[in-house]
């Protein structure tokens, strides 16, 4: 195909990905080097009958005049990015002094917010993804010995779960878990326990959050892996019965080989995914106890008063070069694939 | 697929048929648990004595007369005028889809027939974008908007949606795309078609099927997307999950909570009967990009 008409065909979809993600990559990067300006003060004297006092207040006008005139903020260099909310550099400089021992300075520097979010974060996707290969290939091999009559029903439910919009998902979860609702009573009563809230304890928290995450992705694995199971080599299948395989040694040394680049693909969609972790957070209300990347981003640009820019930037700065790191193995070998095809 | 199932012995297949059911439960009892529920009122879904309340209704027979009320329907669709954020949601997702799919056809089929080594930098430019978390790119956009003037309303969140979808359409389609055999095209250019017209006369008319699998998932984004339209429209302009947020944030108010319910099965309703029609070219879909991956 010759470069103009490429050009010519790709230019709708290569601007608009130009435009409204490629710049404002940009934009975060230079929002990233910039802060709030603080706010104007002025002190004025203030003389009564018993002697002056000097007093200072905010100048809101002058204040909101800066902000109109230099909407990005003062410079800040690399300041927020080491600042406590972010890297943390003298919290975690101080904590590796202080530290009695490794898991000392582990908990201390899990506190900082940056390095909670981040651990929920990869803890979330590190442990829903395995899970979510698991569950979806053991209802692929479930649903593929149904009869055939069923199939289609059990394939429309198995569907709902990942089809439904995440925050909607979670509340629906959210509401039954309710002390007052089905699950969470249930429970209680189960346990025995009335003051039993899936929502009090931090690790209760992360793990219903986990819970929904395989959830609302495993129908995603089941798909894939079923459609896998369709295209299964029976002749192989049927010497290895012939040489004696009992069930479990054809799924190991069949099934699954047959199905080990299904799973790459499925478990590299989920790491993307599971790694943007966010309205399960918000629909959960899980806040408190459970901050992701996105999470902490969402907050800075939905604080009261006035977005912080600069902090939202910075955070976000640090989640691409996050998944950046965790898709590097990846992009590796697709590069490696194509300079083999060409 | 007799040959894994043969000689299962009944203790297998009872395990099996077990486990089976046990998910169908799970994946499938909370809809229908939600939309039972719904027409409850909210001493009875979130019963402090006893949650098989929900299933008689006895609060709501007490309040309203009746086991079913429609109560949290008309306060969310009526009194806080859910049907506003309906109308935008179709707006949103309608656009969306469209230009989506004009985009994404043409690059789709421009990366399917290039040789270039630019074309394949181009698919793996559209790989980190799409494994980029969506909210990194709000921090981006959201100052320049507001300076330019454009925060808030419907066009620039479709714009934005669109974009934000291009990276998976272009890579869903360029693989359907390369099903297509280029004999077909290329005969017709040698035919004296221009590429555009080769690409209007011969590709169109087989590309459906490629099309309306991406467009159901260009749908799910745009429909699904709590990020983008949470944080880039205004108060009046929100689409119903934004909307759905926003009664959250109330829930301590008797009756808001059963708002947010009803809210939530109206919104769930069109999903239903998207995998209703299109449960085939869902999963096709799905499996699409692994297989050819």
């Amino acid at each position: 195909m010759p470069h103009r008409t490429f050009i010519a065909f790709i230019l709708p979809s290569a601007l608009a990905m130009l435009i409204f993600i490629a710049l404002p990559i940009v934009s975060v990067v230079v929002q990233s080097l910039f802060i709030e300006h603080e706010r104007v003060m002025v002190t004025a004297e203030n003389c009564g009958p018993f002697g002056c006092k000097k007093e200072s207040h905010v100048d809101e006008a002058a204040t909101a005049e800066l902000r109109r005139d230099q909407p990005l903020g003062r410079f800040n260099g690399l300041g927020t990015y080491l600042d406590r909310k972010h890297l943390a550099a003298k919290e975690v400089r101080e904590a590796f002094a202080e530290a009695s021992g490794p898991i000392d300075f582990l908990t201390r520097v899990g506190s900082l917010p940056l390095y909670k979010a981040l651990g929920f974060t990869l803890a979330y996707t590190f442990v829903v993804t395995p899970l979510v290969l698991i569950l979806g290939f053991m209802i692929a091999l479930a649903v593929n010995a149904l009869p055939y009559f069923v199939k289609g029903p059990v394939i429309f439910a198995s569907l709902l779960p990942m089809i439904i919009t995440p925050l909607i998902g979670s509340l629906i979860l959210f509401w039954m878990i309710d002390a007052n609702g089905i699950i969470g009573a249930s429970l209680q009563a189960l346990f025995n326990d009335p003051d039993l809230s899936l929502k009090a304890s931090p690790t209760l928290t992360w793990i219903t959050l986990m819970v929904y995450g395989v959830w609302h992705s495993a129908p995603f694995a089941f798909v894939v892996f079923y459609a896998g199971l369709q295209t299964l080599p029976h002749d192989t299948l049927e010497s290895a019965m012939i040489d004696g395989a009992n069930r479990f040694e054809r799924i190991r040394f069949v099934v699954l080989p047959h199905l080990m680049p299904l799973a790459i693909f499925v478990g590299l969609i989920q790491l993307m995914d599971n790694f943007r972790v966010f309205e399960p957070i918000v629909g959960f209300n899980a806040g408190a106890s459970a901050t992701s990347l996105s999470y902490a981003i969402y907050t800075d640009l939905r604080s009261t008063g006035a977005p912080l820019f600069g902090s939202a930037a910075a955070t976000s700065m640090l989640t691409i070069i996050g998944i950046c790191i965790l898709m590097a193995p990846v992009l590796v070998r697709t590069w490696r694939d194509f300079k083999r095809r060409h | 697929m007799s040959v894994l199932t043969a000689k299962t012995s009944p203790w297998m297949r009872g395990a099996a048929i077990g486990f089976i059911t046990l998910w169908l439960l799970m994946a499938a009892f909370p809809f229908v648990w939600t939309l039972w529920g719904s027409f409850k009122v909210q001493g009875d879904f979130f019963s402090r004595q006893d949650w098989l309340n929900a299933l008689y209704g006895v609060q709501t027979l007490a309040e309203t007369g009746s086991s079913f009320t429609g109560r949290g329907y008309y306060g969310a669709w009526v009194e806080r005028e859910f049907w506003r954020s309906v109308i935008n949601t179709g707006i949103v997702t309608g656009f969306v889809v469209v230009i989506s799919l004009t985009f994404g056809t043409l690059g789709g089929y421009a990366l399917s027939r290039s040789t270039a080594r630019y074309a394949f930098w181009i698919l793996i430019a559209a790989l980190i974008f799409r494994a980029m978390p969506h909210i990194t790119l709000l921090s981006g956009y959201l100052l320049p908007f507001f300076q330019l003037g454009v925060w808030g309303y419907l066009s620039t969140a479709i714009i934005v949606l669109v974009a934000i979808n291009q990276p998976f359409t272009i890579w869903m389609l360029n693989s359907f795309f390369q099903t297509i055999p280029k004999d077909l095209d290329e005969s017709a250019m040698v035919d004296g078609c221009s590429r555009f017209q080769a690409f209007r006369l011969v590709i169109i008319p087989v590309m459906w099927p490629g099309v309306i699998t991406t467009g159901l998932f260009s749908f799910l984004l745009a429909y699904n997307d709590f990020a983008v339209t949470a944080v880039l429209l205004s108060q009046e302009n929100q689409t119903m999950v934004p909307k759905i947020a926003s009664f959250m944030g109330s829930t301590q108010v008797q009756g808001n909570v059963m708002f947010a319910v009803s809210a939530v099965v109206s919104a769930t309703v069109p999903l239903f009967i998207l995998v209703l029609f299109f449960q085939r070219h869902i999963v096709s879909g799905l499996t699409a990009g692994a297989v050819k991956g």
